[in-house]
């Protein structure tokens, strides 16, 4: 990878200790984009952006549709919309039908971020009981992305990350701890 | 479809079926668009782009699927109950005012917003005075809506969505249960005229005291969604209400000049009616 210019995370049953756990390691200045998708309950309120918002001194923003991507920011994909990405480096919005039972769907997000920034990008998937994210890591890895895993063994629930790993070969395979020191090198 | 030149394979698609059928896509957002059609070339098994877009060129019932299958057609009853919330409580009584009470629903799909937007104006006792113009560019999910038909298997979300909108009967007395469809009442199907209307090359056909677009604006990019919003406020009676989808917005838009937001949800009033274009 000669650029990082994003960083997506995906993730479900079990991520947000995880998340809770790494933001504040984060680099404040961090010159990427941060896109965070994970399976929630649809709702109105956004107590996860609060939540993750209280964890980090990044700027943390739940997308609305055409939202430009910028860098030193954590963008959460809402509820009930598939997140992707355009070649404008700004976010559309897509309430079509769930994929992987998920709405929004890891690998819909994995692999629109996989066509728009090719080679420059890291893909991180976290805990999870589904086996949503491993086709979007995949396309990731062929467009010359890294490709990041949560270490199953520190999971809450390990068979999301476990069934990537079956499939493809990672670049690195973190735990909660490394990850915040693995993301603040991805800048060059 | 390999992905280096699918951009450009999807730039001629949208050029050949706007020459040919007259149906304009170029202003839609390309990233879920893309996503679309290639998952249509994939599950049809093209083996070649140029075969793919050979049967689309030369085939109209191929290109009704692909319509079909392109546009976007995923609703729900009382979608978002918060927000149904807001209409019952809020925006429906105030219509009730007005002698006759003209409704639009821009982008119905199979109209399950339309159903229950019927609904509550049956609670509200407004409903005989109503009158719900439900729109859609695809004819297919047209003719079912026209059906009032609903699956089984989604009544239970449905009558959750209710609840929670705030519905004051039962919800299981707007339709009568048939095997695995459920059919909803006459009297609702009664007071809502679907037709075909395309917001992309269509014009304003009405004056409205309240249009619901939701979901639909999502898909289509900057200047189309200006130039939908200016058809809107041509549409719209003033102090007429203009309602959006969760993540939607109507503030980025010159448009935005002749409408105050209300708080909470993605409602808009307008309050100028004098500068139409």
């Amino acid at each position: 990878m000669t650029k990082c210019e994003a960083l997506i995370i995906g993730g479900s049953a079990g991520s947000l200790e995880v998340l809770l756990k790494m933001l504040p390691g984060l680099n404040p200045a961090l010159p990427f984009p941060v896109i965070i998708v994970l399976h929630r309950m649809p709702g109105k309120d956004s107590i996860l952006t609060d939540l993750l918002a209280a964890k980090t001194q990044l700027r943390v923003k739940e997308v609305d549709e055409k939202d430009a991507l910028e860098p030193s920011t954590i963008y959460i994909a809402p509820p009930n919309y598939h997140l992707l990405i355009e070649n404008n480096r700004t976010f559309s919005l897509d309430a079509s039908e769930k994929v992987n039972f998920s709405r929004p769907s890891l690998d819909v997000s994995f692999e629109s971020a996989a066509d728009v920034f090719g080679k420059n990008m890291a893909g991180l998937l976290l805990s999870g009981a589904n086996s949503d994210g491993t086709a979007g890591l995949k396309i990731i890895a062929q467009q010359g992305g890294k490709v990041l895993v949560q270490n199953p063994l520190t999971a809450v629930v390990n068979y999301m990350p476990a069934h990537a790993l079956e499939q493809i070969e990672a670049d690195a395979i973190l735990t909660p701890d490394e990850m915040p020191g693995y993301i603040n090198s991805l800048t060059n | 479809m390999t992905s280096e030149h699918a951009d450009e394979h999807l730039e001629m698609l949208l050029s050949d079926v706007l020459e040919i059928y007259g149906y304009d896509f170029t202003g839609y957002s390309r990233a879920s668009l893309k996503r679309r059609i290639v998952r249509l070339f994939e599950l049809d098994r093209f083996v070649s782009f140029a075969e793919y877009r050979y049967k689309i060129r030369t085939d109209p019932a191929y290109f009704k699927r692909f319509l079909e299958q392109v546009t976007i057609n995923v609703t729900e009853m009382f979608r978002d109950p918060a927000f149904y919330r807001t209409l019952r409580t809020e925006i429906l009584p105030r219509l009730g005012t007005y002698p006759f009470i003209r409704i639009w629903i821009a982008g119905c799909s199979t109209g399950e917003e339309a159903y229950s937007v019927a609904i509550f104006l049956k609670e509200l006792n407004l409903l005989n005075k109503s009158l719900i113009y439900a729109t859609d560019i695809n004819n297919t999910v047209l003719e079912n809506a026209s059906q009032a038909m609903i699956p089984m298997s989604k009544l239970q979300l449905y009558t959750e969505n209710y609840i929670a909108a705030g519905g004051s009967e039962n919800f299981s007395d707007y339709y009568s249960a048939n095997y695995s469809l459920g059919k909803l009442d006459d009297e609702l199907r009664s007071k809502i005229i679907f037709s075909s209307h395309n917001l992309v090359t269509d014009n304003s056909f009405n004056e409205f005291q309240l249009i619901l677009c939701r979901n639909v604006i999502i898909y289509f990019d900057r200047p189309l969604q200006n130039k939908v919003f200016r058809l809107f406020d041509n549409s719209l009676e003033k102090f007429g209400y203009l309602a959006l989808g969760t993540k939607e917005s109507l503030d980025f838009s010159p448009t935005a000049k002749n409408f105050e937001r209300l708080k909470g949800e993605k409602i808009w009033r307008k309050i100028s009616g004098d500068d139409k274009m």
